[in-house]
């Protein structure tokens, strides 16, 4: 036993030391010349290759956003697919260095699993996919039904406050992947689906006949989705954290893709928000330990909010969903980023 | 009228009427009793109700070309997914200028197959040589170096990584798993300890927990600033995992052998190695095929867990193909393309299995 603990005590000491010893996560990602930004599996609209195998989604050109910031190319960044169980193991180990995998903030990932949230990039909230000919209208309704649930997510423990509350039973089918929730779901495996109200609009246009299910009007919770990163490494998340910042605040100030290069020319006649923004004005890039064009490396690469919003998940996708909350302030949303300056 | 013959030349008569022909093969096996014509007619029904329903789905009303989901229209399947997304499902994200060094790489996989497999291929010792210097030509091919643009293993994905996963695991497993085995059996404690301690902690584990420890927890063992590839510790945990059953399959073949024979080998003045290589060996691997095999088709199939590290084979491909917006919602083509990949890969193997138990059968069989 003796010896078993003297393994056990080396193994952990150098753990420790091995996280100690890292160089900042800048550093690492400079010197691969490649960000590992962790993303999801496959969930439409979010995270998917395309027939060239290239990554495509919302959370995606969050990454590319920032490669573009740091390496100053789009591409470069090896994206690791994880599932919802895997995903804060692989950040933590090094495998990734930064997580866009619509991951919900909340106060025990914060503090126990040891992660800096970035800014939330998008406001979402669980609900439920039923059968019209269920013929249910409201979630308290559903006492008794069997419902598809990801495992290792917030919507698990969601769903279980809003049961207990509302003094209803449910039977949970227990499921890995989105996709396995929709094939249950078809197969009649559980009457109802559950999961954030885009993955269910996502999901819906999946089926064959969307017009046969519904979402039920009830949202049972707040999920604000966004990246993360390990704790201890302020410079990084400053870096993650601007960077979102920097998209949000682009489409408000109207730079997009296509104007950035011009405002970015020259200081003469701009609002001063903008040249903050474009570097042309201060040294925010200096103070992120980026060079002074870092903002416009990113939204020349993606785009702004708006610009990443409408290409993956807009209207006008297969996935369909309106900006809703997701708006800017100006507009009626709750999108309102920190001023650059 | 009657024809003469002379003694013991009489031609054989045919069968009596009714006791061979097909109208008589299914009296036997499918009509020979009234529950046997039920349960046949009972099947025949069903395969009436299934048949065309599947056939429909698969060939009939099928979409075989299309750009995205909305080319198809019918109810049957959406094969023009697949076909859009084959290339992502045969070399997974390797770069598309590079992958002639896939194909090359699996010509050249075949011809070394053929040369262990097959023992009727010409010039089988010098092919033999090559077969052995395969894995090194593969890896300079698939990795590059040397001359050719590096490509990192992250990048494999699909039926490449499936293949290099499987086959690397089946080719080390074999050989540790006989030294396991024998490890096992030897009067030597601490090899014999450790084979034990070996055999059995990997056994003890589930093969997704030791690919989870390669993938996450090693970072925090070696020293820092080290890191090695993910594929070379996904190839060596499932070729650990795979020769610690191999080694058990084995050693029930060695314990199938009397004790006799070893005595034999030593009395005819052989030592442990000769005994083992040309006497205990040949007979208990013979015998252990079956298991071998076994344990093969399981390990290629496990291969499909690698997306718990976050590489993609052909089912990670496909669970991801079907979340592109273009394609949503067409699991049930990916779930079946895969299942027959997998299906043909596996049966291969069962055959080969057993075209190679025949071969070696030597008439201990029963």
């Amino acid at each position: 036993m003796k010896l078993i603990n003297k393994v056990f005590t080396g193994l952990a000491m150098t753990a420790m030391a091995a996280g100690v010893a890292q160089a900042s996560t800048l550093e690492d990602v400079k010197a691969a010349g490649e960000l590992k930004c962790v993303v999801s599996t496959g969930v439409a609209g979010f995270a998917a290759p395309n027939a060239d195998g290239v990554w495509e989604g919302f959370d995606v050109d969050f990454c590319r956003a920032v490669a573009a910031a740091v390496l100053h190319d789009a591409n470069a960044v090896k994206f690791v697919p994880t599932t919802g169980k895997t995903r804060f193991t692989t950040l933590a180990s090094g495998e990734g260095d930064i997580l866009f995998r619509n991951t919900t903030e909340t106060l025990s990932r914060d503090v126990d699993l040891k992660l800096t949230f970035l800014p939330v990039n998008y406001y979402d909230g669980q609900g439920f996919l039923v059968p019209a000919s269920l013929g249910v209208t409201s979630a308290v309704e559903l006492d008794g039904a069997s419902v598809c649930i990801q495992t290792g997510t917030t919507t698990e423990l969601n769903l279980a406050d809003f049961f207990r509350t509302n003094n209803i039973s449910y039977e949970p089918v227990a499921i890995e992947t989105n996709e396995e929730g929709l094939t249950n779901y078809v197969a009649g495996r559980c009457d109802v689906y559950t999961t954030d109200v885009s993955g269910l609009a996502a999901t819906r246009s999946k089926l064959d006949n969307p017009a046969d299910h519904v979402v039920l009007p009830d949202v049972i919770s707040k999920e604000p989705l966004g990246g993360a990163v390990r704790h201890g490494d302020d410079q990084w998340a400053d870096i993650g954290k601007w960077v979102v910042n920097a998209l949000i605040a682009a489409e408000e100030m109207g730079v997009n893709s296509k104007n950035v290069k011009n405002l970015a020319s020259s200081a003469e006649g701009k609002l001063p928000a903008i040249n903050r923004l474009t570097g042309a004005e201060g040294e925010m890039g200096a103070m992120l330990g980026l060079s002074s064009d870092w903002a416009v490396q990113a939204i020349s690469a993606v785009g702004n909010y708006g610009e990443i919003f409408e290409r993956n998940i807009g209207v006008n996708t297969p996935v369909g969903l309106s900006r809703g909350v997701n708006a800017q302030w100006k507009d009626g949303g709750i999108l309102y980023a920190a001023p650059i300056r | 009228m009657s024809q003469e013959y002379a003694p013991g030349t009489h031609p054989s008569l045919p069968p009596p009427r009714g006791t061979t022909g097909p109208i008589h093969w299914l009296k036997e096996n499918l009509f020979s009793s009234p529950t046997n014509t039920i349960v046949t007619l009972v099947i025949i029904y069903l395969f009436a109700q299934i048949l065309p329903p599947m056939v429909d789905w698969f060939f009939s009303d099928a979409t075989f070309v299309g750009e995205n989901r909305k080319a198809c229209t019918t109810d049957g399947a959406c094969w023009a997914f697949v076909g859009d997304r084959f290339n992502l499902f045969i070399y997974g994200f390797y770069p598309a200028e590079e992958r002639w060094r896939v194909n090359l790489t699996g010509i050249l996989l075949v011809i070394a197959l053929a040369a262990v497999l097959w023992d009727r291929m010409p010039a089988r010792k010098q092919m033999f040589i090559y077969a052995l210097a395969f894995p090194f030509i593969a890896t300079w091919l698939l990795t590059g170096g040397a001359g050719l643009e590096p490509v990192g293993t992250d990048k494999f994905g699909g039926l490449t990584l499936t293949l290099v996963v499987g086959i690397t695991g089946i080719v080390i497993s074999l050989p540790l798993g006989v030294l396991l085995a024998l490890g096992r059996q030897s009067s030597l404690p601490i090899i014999k300890y450790f084979s034990i301690g070996f055999i059995e902690f990997i056994r003890g584990v589930p093969l997704i927990t030791l690919l989870f420890v390669a993938s996450t927890m090693l970072s925090y063992f070696l020293p820092p600033g080290s890191s090695f590839d993910l594929l070379l510790r996904v190839l060596i945990m499932v070729t650990l995992f795979a020769s610690a059953y191999m080694a058990e399959v084995i050693r029930g073949g060695l314990q199938a052998l009397p004790k006799g024979q070893l005595e034999a080998a030593e009395s005819l003045g052989l030592n442990y190695a000769q005994a083992m290589r040309f006497i205990i060996l040949p007979q208990a691997l013979k015998i252990s095929i079956p298991g071998i095999v076994n344990t093969f088709i399981g390990l290629y199939k496990d291969t499909t867990l690698v997306i718990i590290i976050g590489l993609l084979d052909p089912l990670g491909i496909g669970r991801a193909s079907v979340a592109h917006p273009d394609w949503l919602g067409l699991s049930s083509e990916v779930y079946m393309f895969v299942a027959v990949f997998f299906f043909i890969s596996c049966f291969s193997m069962s055959r080969y299995s057993l075209y190679l138990e025949n071969k070696l059968h030597t008439g201990h069989n029963r």
